[in-house]
């Protein structure tokens, strides 16, 4: 069934992507930072977003993460409308309800990672579990040390922020985000703000989630070489829009568009 | 009458008046805190009329005189079928006065932490209000507690005020000493000296070591 507006409902059916932006334009005021991106991302996939400064690829996450409105189109998490309602048979949009329901779906690690510095690195990751999934504090803390020995900082747990490393910050972020069992995780430049010999750290955890765990990933990325070895797709932003997209090893072996030769060959430059 | 006879005469008025003060500034400044957080919550919230009624609110107890207000409380108020005892008046204006002053220092703590926390904590579903008072609030307090030692130095000099509508506090019981003593020098130095002690020697370093806990705990030393 669509609602007036040709949205449907709900996707149903076998090959229903596990993230679906349809028709999404985004703007600032005057500035339309994203035009009409379709985007669909299957169950499992990993997708690395490329591309120059400005070019959309936060807001692209930050609005699958709720933390922007959209202007226009829909996004489906599962099938199901996150941005958007049901409403005696069309879509209006979400209430703070609705997203409190459909956002336990998704997590996210940001750029300058966000810890809470007045816990330590394990009431970080209890936070959720206990304030939001109502699990009991033992239920949370086993969940949680699995969850630290996985990205390898359980010998840190008790720390609170301020005594780890950038590095040692980012793997208890993604800790933090795990532990809320998200089918969606959400990887902003997570290893822009560490300093190179710990960017390995971070990546490697990333890379263990990707090849024991079926989950599903949308990541920004400065890291070429990265985002080649470990996506099953790479998406090149430019101006708001999807300018080009394909397996890595077609995307950086033999981009098609010029803009993205000019980017890739720049990027390769500065390395 | 030397300051030794004086004290030795007058010493049970004086520790009562003490007491009392200390009473007022206690329920003064926990009416105040609340205030604060409430007024200052509101003038963040969306709505409009909450907000409304925060500006209102922090405008006319920070724009007129504790001494206005006090009497308003005291005197005003019972013409309207509303009275209170004057005890309860006492703190209550205080406090009220106070929780204006707060209310901004809330405010400003609140703003102070920054965007990335409340996004982390959006990003892990918790609810607008957990976000505040589990995320937020405590590394707001952290930047708000050393404007707020002062305005609870400012506090207790302010419960001076009620010995105008008669609560027997320090200020009120040395004033009766005096008009009965004319011993002026001694009765006031030994207030000045009382009130002196209060602030420096209990409240700063109650607040000092609020500051310490609470920097701590954070992490920050
Ligand atoms: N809160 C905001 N207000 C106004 N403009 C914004 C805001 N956030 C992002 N922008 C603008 O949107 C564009 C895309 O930003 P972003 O998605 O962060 O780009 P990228 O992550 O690709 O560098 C940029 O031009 C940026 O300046
Ligand atoms: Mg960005």
């Amino acid at each position: 069934m669509l609602d007036h507006t040709g949205f449907p409902l709900e996707i149903t059916g076998e090959t229903t992507p596990m993230v679906s932006f349809r028709k999404v334009r985004k703007s600032y005021g005057a500035l339309t930072v994203l035009k009409n991106l379709d985007l669909d991302i299957a169950e499992g996939e990993m997708v690395s977003i490329i591309g120059p400064s400005g070019s959309g690829k936060t807001t692209v996450l930050r609005m699958l993460m709720t933390l922007e409105q959209i202007d226009d189109g829909v996004i489906y998490v599962d099938g199901q409308p996150l941005t958007h309602m049901p409403k005696q048979g069309r879509l209006v949009r979400a209430n703070e309800r609705h997203l409190r329901n459909r956002r336990a779906d998704i997590g996210m690690c940001f750029q300058h990672f966000n810890l809470f510095p007045h816990m330590t690195a394990l009431e970080n990751c209890m936070e959720g579990p206990v304030q939001v999934l109502g699990l009991s504090k033992a239920e949370a803390r086993d969940r949680s040390e699995e969850l630290l020995e996985l990205v390898g900082m359980i010998s840190k747990k008790d720390q609170r922020p301020s005594r780890l490393s950038g590095g040692q910050q980012q793997r208890v972020a993604i800790a933090r985000a795990l532990a809320m069992r998200p089918k969606v995780m959400l990887f902003d430049e997570v290893t822009s703000a560490l300093d190179p010999e710990v960017i390995g750290e971070v990546t490697n955890v990333i890379r263990k989630l990707v090849s024991e765990h079926n989950l599903t990933m949308l990541m920004v990325t400065h890291q070429m070489g990265f985002a080649r070895d470990i996506s099953d797709r790479v998406c090149f932003f430019y101006g708001g829009k999807i300018e080009e997209q394909g397996p890595p090893a077609e995307l950086f072996g033999n981009p098609q568009r010029e803009r993205t030769q000019q980017f890739l060959s720049a990027v390769r430059e500065a390395v | 009458m030397i300051i030794f006879d004086f004290l030795a005469q007058y010493w049970p008025r004086l520790l009562s008046g003490t007491g009392v003060t200390i009473a007022q500034f206690f329920l003064a400044a926990v009416l105040g805190i609340a205030i604060s957080l409430a007024m200052g919550l509101m003038k963040l919230s969306q709505n409009r009329i909450l907000r409304g009624a925060a500006i209102t609110y922090i405008e006319i107890f920070r724009g007129t005189s504790l001494l206005v207000q006090l009497y308003w409380i005291f005197f005003v108020l019972p013409l309207f079928g509303v009275s209170i005892d004057k005890f309860t008046a006492g703190y209550v204006a205080v406090g009220m006065n106070i929780g204006a002053y707060g209310a901004e220092l809330v405010r400003g703590g609140i703003l102070s932490v920054p965007r990335g926390q409340w996004e982390a904590a959006l990003a892990i579903n918790m609810s607008p209000a957990r976000r505040m008072w589990r995320i937020i609030l405590p590394q707001a307090l952290v930047n708000m507690l050393p404007p707020w030692g002062n305005l609870m130095i400012e506090l207790l000099k302010g419960t001076a005020l009620v010995s105008l509508i008669s609560v027997a506090d320090l200020m009120f019981q040395a004033k009766q000493i005096n008009g009965s003593t004319f011993l002026s020098a001694q009765v006031f130095g030994t207030a000045l000296v009382i009130y002196y002690i209060l602030a420096r020697f209990l409240v700063t370093p109650f607040m000092r070591w609020l500051e310490r806990a609470m920097a701590r705990k954070l992490g920050k030393v």
